[in-house]
């Protein structure tokens, strides 16, 4: 299991212009921490980075697992529960196919609990060109679950989400983090947990 | 089931789901067998002499209609990402989607050919050597095209691209394949130019997921 990430003097480039630079940061097993910042600030970046994509231009990122440190992107990734912008959903698929695909892949296992605890038990036989935005997201939130990672990245986890949508997701993120799990957000909005935040 | 698959069996079934890029593949790969004996004439032997050269670019360039979405569309709807960062290594998830576009549109086009064959008036022995050429040379267009679609994947358009790069790539597959039939129609052995077949394609089999995991990591980090 993860005990804490950290990032020393952490810089970004994508091509000619740095995003940001000597970025510090150390979130704990159980914390969540908010990415905040204007658009164009490198929030998405930050994640993209964390999660292995991007190279840092300079600075480390380290993850402490039990008691050993590691900066290997390849390592971090695989801890990684990622909720990006798009929802990476196939419009042909049904609700369950996809839950069950990304299970698989994941090695997770997909029950009906996930989906009716998101609120799409009803959908399950629902191909995905029929769901709305909000509910594509919620879909995007329940493979999250059954992927199993300690090391939430969620870009902007509130987009599109109705208000029970949004407590919902604070519902989960409170969870994740009670079970030690590790959550680290770019948002516009407070995350409605007792988090530290980051402005980039 | 296990990673690779579980990515397999979904992209197969996409394929099929998708309004059937495999069906499209196959009619244009029908209609080009249709135009050709339509545009040279009823001179059955010169058909068939040029049966094995014009089926196989034929099979080659249907089989291009499809590659350039092999990567595209997970990368545009960020299931890449996630893909990405499963425990399926990228070479792997390359190899399953080569598969998987073998499955969809190689296999498919290598079944039909042999009716097509009958377009161009090719003998039964030679027919079963085009048959057999397309069935071990297919596997080779979807992965030297694995190559081409996972280069052009952050770019706009890039399907128009993809073809200038991977044809000149499938040169040897063309030339082996279509020189077998050619030497089975003159009753010369086709083993020779069928070994080379096999063993270009074991080739880019067997290579083509790891340089196509390179160009998939470099794009994600664009």
């Amino acid at each position: 299991m993860i005990s804490s990430l950290t990032a020393e003097k952490l810089a970004c480039a994508r091509g000619e212009r740095t995003l940001f630079s000597a970025l510090n940061f150390r979130v704990r097993a159980g914390q969540a921490l908010a990415v905040e910042g204007a658009n164009g600030a490198g929030k998405t970046s930050l994640l993209r980075l964390i999660a292995g994509f991007l190279a840092p231009a300079s600075g480390r990122l380290v993850v402490k697992i039990a008691d050993r440190e590691s900066n290997d992107a390849d390592e971090r990734g695989k801890l990684v529960g990622w909720l990006g912008h798009h929802d990476g959903l196939k419009p042909q698929l049904t609700v369950a196919e996809q839950l069950a695909f990304w299970a698989a892949l994941y090695r997770g296992k997909a029950d009906a609990a996930v989906l009716e605890q998101v609120g799409l038990s009803r959908q399950a036989d629902l191909p995905c060109r029929f769901l709305s935005a909000g509910q594509k997201r919620r879909l995007a939130l329940a493979r999250l679950l059954v992927s199993k990672r300690p090391l939430w990245l969620l870009d902007e986890p509130f987009a599109a989400l109705d208000v029970a949508g949004q407590s919902l997701v604070a519902q989960l993120m409170a969870r994740h983090c009670g079970e030690g799990g590790i959550i680290i957000a770019a948002t516009h909005e407070p995350l409605g947990l007792s988090n530290e935040s980051l402005k980039l | 089931m296990n990673p690779f698959a579980t990515l397999l069996l979904r992209d197969v079934k996409l394929a099929a789901r998708s309004g059937g890029s495999a069906a499209l593949a196959l009619s244009f790969f029908a209609l080009v067998a249709t135009l050709v004996p339509l545009g040279v004439g009823a001179d059955l032997r010169l058909l068939a002499r040029v049966a094995g050269g014009v089926l196989w670019v034929g099979a080659v360039l249907s089989a291009l209609l499809s590659l350039d979405r092999l990567f595209q569309g997970d990368f545009e709807d960020g299931s890449l990402d996630l893909i990405a960062l499963s425990p399926l290594p990228l070479e792997l998830t390359a190899l399953a989607k080569i598969t998987a576009h073998w499955l969809s549109t190689g296999l498919p086009l290598t079944l039909l050919s042999p009716l097509l064959a009958l377009l161009f008036n090719l003998p039964g022995p030679a027919t079963g050597v085009l048959f057999v050429s397309l069935l071990i040379g297919t596997p080779a267009v979807s992965a030297v095209g694995a190559i081409g679609a996972s280069l052009t994947l952050s770019l706009k358009g890039g399907g128009l691209i993809l073809p200038l790069i991977i044809l000149p790539l499938l040169c040897p597959a063309v030339i082996f394949g279509a020189g077998a039939v050619s030497a089975a129609l003159d009753g010369l052995g086709a083993r020779d130019g069928l070994g080379l077949l096999a063993a270009f394609a074991f080739a880019a089999v067997l290579l083509s997921p790891f340089a196509a995991a390179a160009s998939v990591r470099l794009n994600l980090g664009s």
